[in-house]
Parts: structure tokens; C-alpha cells; sequence
């Protein structure tokens, strides 16, 4: 649309992103509900996102192991307003040192109540302790999991009840 | 323009304008034509990469007057964050809503959690950028703002708020690097190039905290190598004696509480109560972003020059009169792009050696 002073434009470029032999890997065992990590063979390094290489000692990380289900928050946030094409707010993200894991991960954090931000934020704090949820329906990505809060006490019951 | 030998263009990325290879279009508007003709882009760092960059051509004696240039129309982009999400892993992240502004939250919360740093403490920075900004014609915004007024501004990404962010700004910046020989002959009084410090981190957030991170989200350890080897070479051995004036690229407010940090004007943990006490203020220790920074005023691809600019200035006593801090003999400015990821740091002096 001109009207007078700008002219509304944009562009749209779609691709296919190749996920590679590492991603292929790590997102096969999301389906069968694993979270798995390449470990560096020099320093033992286990990394996620998952990498074909350790930038520390720059060697091929080719041994993988698999993470636990549970992890404890490093950073998180709320984003309680609409950005054009991202998620619909409200939304809470969290970087998770996943146990047995070396590096943190990102995903969203489900089952939070976020009318009051001062009050969820306070829930999400970092040291919290988190569980890993597969959705029903796995697709091989990154969203065929979200993190969910292990209110205190209710670790323990999740552990006898195995 | 006959006494340019050449140019090196600041352009980030093409994206905020919604125009192609923008250096292209710009280079008869820079008087680029017929000229060795270069494009330099870092993200945010960009500014200060490019005048680096413009320093090493002619320190290496391969050109004796060197310009480097820029603009950016990031207002034109309906949602910059639409584009500065496009930074993360397609694969790993992008999915999550990651944008810049959930990064300087990630880096919020480190702060807050590592050294107790108070949500008022990050308004203050903004209080105080948006007040010198008020002697700088060129801000973009400016005012007599109140930590109230920071605190009452909606949350975009907990705990940041509206005026802990920077604006999406249209701009432009240009500086002229010549040799010693041609300063001398140009300028009674020059801002000398004393030192130049450039370093990047891991692309990777999550390897940044917990577990068996080499350095802490909440830090800007990166911009600290890059300081360390500025001030090495500017023979700067106390910054917080050495530096009058500090421009940084400091787009969040809790990015400018971790950078004064990194750039050993005080340890860690403690740029939240020395804001207080007034240590960056005008008159205080180190004049920290007396044009008023990047909090008022962000045209990405230039933003980092205008820093350079502004310290420039500065040194040569020649910034706007209330702007300008007194006896400034050196000044640091700063640039940083990508998720945190490139740190550029470039020491001018009022002095050759
Ligand atoms: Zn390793």
C-alpha cells in the first residue's frame, strides 16, 4: 500500500534446513523418548544442543550418551507481549542443565500459572528443579518435549513410584 | 573526497531495512566510487568493527586517510524481533521465541541471582542514559525520566521492561582515519587511535551457565580479553584513573551494568550499587555514555560508530558543550553483536603516547 510517505513491502524466503547426521541422531531419539548428547572423547564434555565437534579441544565428539528427564534452571524468562511471528504470549522459557548433561538447553516451561509475572517469576527462579514431558505425538524436533516445574516434594513421590 | 584513498562501509544485517546488500547502494552516496570499497559487519558490533578496521588499512600503511561510514533504518522494520530471532539455531532454539530481548533477560536474571542486582538498580542506568541523553541534539530519545517511571513500564521479557530496552533508531555515523603524519597536518588537536581489542565467544547461550561453563552469561568476560588487549596497548593500567569517558554499546541496561564490570572500572557485582552512588555519572569517576548511549538511540549498524564517534569527540573536545566531560585525556568505547557474542573495544586518546 503507498500512502503518500511509505510503501508497505517485505520479503519471504522459505528453506530446508539440513539437520545433518548429529541432528538426525538426537531427534530420531526423541521419538523413542530419549534425550541423547554427544560427549567430547578428550575432556568428556556432553553438550547440548547436540554438535559433531567439541569447540573446547577441537576433536570429533562421537560417543553419546543419554541425559536424564529431570534438570535444574539456569536462566528463564516471561514474555508476556505479542512479537510478530514468534509464540503466542503469554510464555516462559528456560535454559536447563539437564542431569548429566554439561550444557544448558532451552525450552518452554509449561504449567505455569503467568497472569501474575512478579509471582511466576518468582516459581521459575534458577536452581529450580525441572522434568522433561514428551508430547503424545512426536515428530522428530525440538518441540516433541517441554520442561515442566517438580513442585517440592513431589520429586521424590516421581522417584519411589519407579 | 579526493583526499579519501578508501572506504569501508558499516552495514549489518540487511534485514531491518528490508533492502539487499545495502553497501551496494550507498557507495556513490559515501563518495565511494573509483575506490577500494569494503563491507565490515559483526552484528551490533559492526561500528566498531568497521572502524577497526579502517585503523588496521592505514596503521599498516596501506592508505594514508581512510573513511568509514554507515546507516541503518531500523524503524523501517515493522518488528525487528521478527529478524533478530532468525540469529538462533533453526534446528535448537529459533522455535522458542528467542529474541534479543530474552537474551538481556537470560543475562538479567544471571545478574540478579549471582550478585543480588535489583530490578531498580538496571532502571537507574536508564534513568541516568536518558538524562545525558538530553545534551546530545542527535538522541533519539531523551528525558527526565524516574526508576518509577522504569518500574511502572510494561515487562517485554521478565524482568526487562519498556525503558530498560533500546528503540529501533534511524541513523547514520562517519569518521576519517588518517595517518599520525596527516593528523597533524589536519587537527591541532586529534583523537589518537591508542588501542584496539576485538574477541568472540561461543555462539552457544546454554555453554555460558551452570554445569561447566567457562564464563558466566552475567559476565561479559569476552569484552574483558578485548579491554585487557586495548588497554595493553593504550598503556592503560588503571581504567578508573586512566578513562574519563566510557561510550558503550550497551542496548539493555543490564548489559551496561555487566560491561563497566568487564572493562575493570569495578568487580563484579558492584556496578549496581556504584550507579547509585553516581560513580557513571557526568561529574562521577567515569562518565559512562554521556551522549546517552545505545539506550537512546539504536541504528544497529551504526550505533557502535557513533560510539566511536562520540568518544572521539570527547578526546578532541569538541562534543556538544553540555555533553562534554572535562579534561577527558582517554575514552573507551565499545561495540557488541550477535547473542552477546562479538565484543570490540577501541581506546582513544588526547595524547599520542
Ligand atoms: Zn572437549
Amino acid at each position: 500500500m503507498n500512502d503518500g510517505m511509505t510503501l508497505r513491502g517485505g520479503w519471504n524466503v522459505e528453506y530446508n534446513y539440513a539437520v545433518g547426521t548429529t541432528g538426525k541422531k538426537f531427534f530420531d531419539a526423541l521419538i523413542e523418548k530419549k534425550i541423547i548428547a554427544p560427549k567430547c572423547s578428550k575432556c568428556g564434555l556432553v553438550m547440548l544442543p547436540p554438535r559433531s565437534f567439541c569447540e573446547r579441544c577441537f576433536v570429533p565428539a562421537e560417543e553419546w550418551v543419554e541425559v536424564g528427564r529431570e534438570g535444574t534452571i539456569q536462566a528463564f524468562t516471561i514474555v508476556p507481549v505479542k512479537f510478530e511471528s514468534l509464540p503466542e504470549p503469554p510464555y516462559a522459557i528456560a535454559y536447563v542443565l539437564l542431569d548429566g548433561a554439561d550444557t544448558a538447553l532451552v525450552n518452554f516451561i509449561r504449567k505455569v500459572d503467568l497472569s501474575d509475572l512478579g509471582a511466576a517469576a518468582k516459581k521459575l527462579s534458577i536452581g529450580k528443579r525441572v522434568r522433561v514431558v514428551f508430547e503424545k505425538r512426536r515428530k522428530g524436533t525440538i518441540n516433541d518435549f517441554h520442561y515442566e516445574l517438580i513442585e517440592t516434594g513431589q520429586a521424590r513421590r516421581q522417584r519411589s513410584k519407579k | 573526497m579526493n583526499e579519501i584513498d578508501a572506504v569501508v562501509y558499516s552495514m549489518g544485517p540487511s534485514e531491518f531495512l528490508g533492502v539487499n546488500e545495502p553497501d551496494k547502494w550507498c557507495v556513490d552516496a559515501v563518495g565511494g566510487r573509483d575506490k577500494p570499497f569494503m563491507r565490515i559487519h559483526t552484528g551490533g558490533a559492526t561500528g566498531l568493527s568497521a572502524a577497526q578496521a579502517g585503523f588496521h588499512h592505514v596503521a599498516a600503511g596501506l592508505f594514508d586517510a581512510v573513511l568509514v561510514v554507515g546507516a541503518d533504518k531500523v524503524r523501517e522494520c515493522k518488528d525487528s524481533q521478527q529478524v533478530l530471532n532468525t540469529i538462533w539455531d533453526p534446528l535448537y532454539e529459533r522455535q522458542f521465541g528467542l529474541t534479543t530481548i530474552t537474551m538481556a533477560a537470560f543475562q538479567a536474571v544471571r545478574h540478579m541471582h549471582l550478585y543480588g542486582t535489583k530490578e531498580e538498580q538496571m532502571a537507574l542506568v536508564a534513568v541516568r542514559s536518558w538524562g545525558n541523553a538530553l545534551n546530545n541534539p542527535v538522541a533519539h530519545l531523551k528525558g527526565h525520566i524516574t526508576v518509577d517511571d522504569v518500574m511502572m513500564s510494561p515487562y517485554y521479557c521478565w524482568p526487562v521492561k519498556k525503558y530498560d530496552m533500546c528503540p529501533s533508531s534511524a541513523g547514520g555515523a562517519a569518521i576519517v582515519i588518517v595517518s599520525g603524519k596527516k593528523a597533524m597536518k589536519l587537527s591541532t588537536r586529534p583523537a589518537w587511535i591508542r588501542g584496539c581489542g576485538e574477541v568472540a565467544n561461543t555462539v552457544f547461550l546454554g555453554d555460558q551457565m551452570g554445569g561447566r561453563a567457562q564464563m558466566d552469561f552475567a559476565d561479559s568476560d569476552v569484552l574483558a580479553m578485548a579491554a585487557t588487549a586495548a588497554y595493553r596497548q593504550a598503556g592503560i593500567r588503571n581504567p578508573v584513573k586512566e578513562i574519563q569517558v566510557a561510550e558503550l554499546y550497551a542496548p539493555f541496561t543490564v548489559c551496561e551494568l555487566s560491561m563497566v564490570e568487564a572493562l575493570g572500572f569495578c568487580r563484579k557485582g558492584e556496578s549496581g550499587r556504584l550507579n547509585e552512588e553516581g560513580f557513571f555519572n557526568m561529574n562521577g569517576e567515569i562518565a559512562v555514555n554521556p551522549s546517552g548511549g545505545t539506550l537512546c538511540a539504536n541504528a544497529i549498524a551504526i550505533t557502535a560508530l557513533a560510539r566511536v564517534c562520540d568518544g572521539a569527540l570527547q578526546v578532541m573536545g569538541k562534543a556538544p558543550p553540555k555533553m562534554q566531560v572535562k579534561n577527558v585525556r582517554n575514552a573507551v568505547c565499545t561495540g557488541e553483536g550477535g547473542s552477546f557474542q562479538f565484543h570490540a573495544v577501541m581506546v582513544l586518546s588526547a595524547d599520542y603516547y
